[in-house]
């Protein structure tokens, strides 16, 4: 057994985050992460980020990882660092059990636990769905940004979201075909300027349009689409086929976080936030005490804002359980205020509507 | 299938390693993932499903899906996605569940 101060779980934006504001603070942290580096999935945004200059606008998300492992370097005497390293249970008794590589498997007992596990790409129901050539549009980005490797030579996208718009133009910077970006809402869900930019280049974006089916036989040969009407349903008639190797599926993100829900914390359906979410005080601790969660995995935003909430919850965590800085009131309102700042957008209230729902 | 030239991304490849799937020399880099060795090789089909024994390929290349199982160096249901390639590799399509050694 392992003892720990705060063990935080998930190394990406918010993690990191949470990290350094609990060790700014005084607390010992131990940050769990199952992949070999830190930084979740900015390592593959190569994209300039918005919001404002306190969320590291303008700047590439390849390169906030390095900015925030910067950060955490300050205070390396108080942090720990264990990749490769998932959890794979929490308990009754506050224990958590890790395992580290393939075979070597251990407990931890931390006093407090801050859950950043993110979320992850969901699925679209349609016929032959599963063949290999679709994939989801973050995993396409993965291969690209960060293997460097080119998915195929022709890409039909799913979703004018951000991340189908951003993907898009992504797959065009890595010398890919996109033949068109369907969404079946009548409207853009992502940034016009991201759009416009796109459909400079020659992309068409084809709204209230969905797929009807994929075709192949061992993997994707071709994409039929189809119109819907304003209750998204298929237009007979209207039926179109794209010459696809590739089909990216960008219909937005689930928060990822079995293990609170394992761990017995209320959890609750909102749609405004993607999935099950846990229900939370103002300081993101769950309906357990001690178990705090930020980012995706208390409901699907931006990384921008998963850093934020990184940073309250990691303060409050480290308050928790005894490492209470002077300045606790000024630093939260801080990070209050940035979050307000970020969900003032009409997106931004959508989320806020949601979070109302589960703020307890 | 490698991206040669990118306006953003410098793409500095590590070494050569030599691995094998399904009996077959391919070569990826140092670095690579099993799954994204194989993508960049033409490979897209990692294996069948379980009960359908329809093709099946990666989806979401971090980890989460279980999409991209596959038996590497005797052992089932790596996640290829995710393990970095090594020298000597042994990479194989899993028919079925894969026994626990």
């Amino acid at each position: 057994m392992k003892e720990a101060e705060l063990v935080i779980i998930g190394g990406g934006p918010a993690g990191l985050c949470a990290a350094v504001s609990a060790a700014k603070s005084g607390a010992r942290v131990c940050i769990v992460e199952r992949n070999k580096a830190l930084g979740g999935q900015l390592v593959k945004q190569t994209h300039m980020f918005f919001g404002s200059e306190k969320q590291y606008a303008s700047t590439r998300g390849i390169d906030i990882t390095g900015i925030l492992l910067g950060e955490l370097d300050k205070y390396k005497e108080n942090i720990e660092i264990l990749t490769e390293t998932t959890v794979v249970g929490m308990y009754e008794d506050g224990a958590i059990t890790v395992l580290h590589r393939e075979d070597n498997y251990y407990k931890i007992k931390p006093k407090a636990v801050v859950v950043a596990t993110g979320a992850f790409e969901k699925a679209l129901a349609f016929p032959n769905n599963d063949l290999p050539g679709i994939y989801g549009a973050g995993a396409v980005q993965t291969l690209m940004n960060v293997h460097g490797v080119k998915p195929g030579n022709r890409v039909l996208m799913v979703g004018a979201g951000n991340i189908g718009l951003i993907v898009s133009y992504q797959l065009l910077q890595a010398g890919v075909e996109v033949a068109a970006i369907l969404d079946a809402a009548p409207k853009i869900g992502g940034y016009l300027v991201h759009a416009s930019k796109i459909r400079r280049m020659g992309v068409p974006i084809l709204t209230s349009h969905t797929v009807k089916e994929a075709i192949g036989e061992n993997y994707l040969e071709k994409a039929v689409v189809c119109q819907v009407d304003e209750k998204f349903q298929p237009v007979e008639g209207t039926e179109k086929e794209f010459d696809v190797d590739v089909m990216c599926i960008s219909v937005g993100l689930t928060p990822l976080n079995e293990l609170l829900a394992m761990r017995g914390c209320q959890m609750k359906y909102v749609p405004q936030l993607s999935g099950f979410v846990p229900l939370r005080n103002e300081n993101y601790e769950t309906t357990i005490e001690n178990i705090f969660a930020a980012g995706d995995t208390t409901g699907v935003e931006e990384a921008s804002s998963a850093m934020v909430e990184g940073y309250l919850a990691g303060l409050c965590a480290a308050a928790k359980i005894g490492c209470r800085p002077d300045n606790f009131g000024e630093r939260k309102n801080d990070y209050v205020k940035q979050l307000n700042d970020l969900r003032s957008g009409p997106v931004g209230r959508h989320i806020l509507a949601g979070i109302e729902q589960i703020v307890i | 299938m490698r991206i040669e030239k990118h306006p953003i991304l410098d793409f500095r490849r590590g070494k050569k390693i030599a691995f094998t799937f399904n009996g077959e020399k391919e070569e990826g880099y140092e670095g690579d993932t099993i799954a994204a060795a194989l993508h960049a090789a033409g490979v897209k089909v990692l294996g069948r499903s379980l009960f359908l024994h329809r093709p099946r390929g990666f989806y979401c290349a971090i980890g989460n899906c279980s999409s991209c199982l596959m038996t590497v160096n005797g052992v089932a249901n790596v996640k290829t996605c995710v393990t970095e390639l090594e020298e000597g590799m042994v990479v194989e399509t899993q028919e079925g569940k894969g026994v626990i050694v």
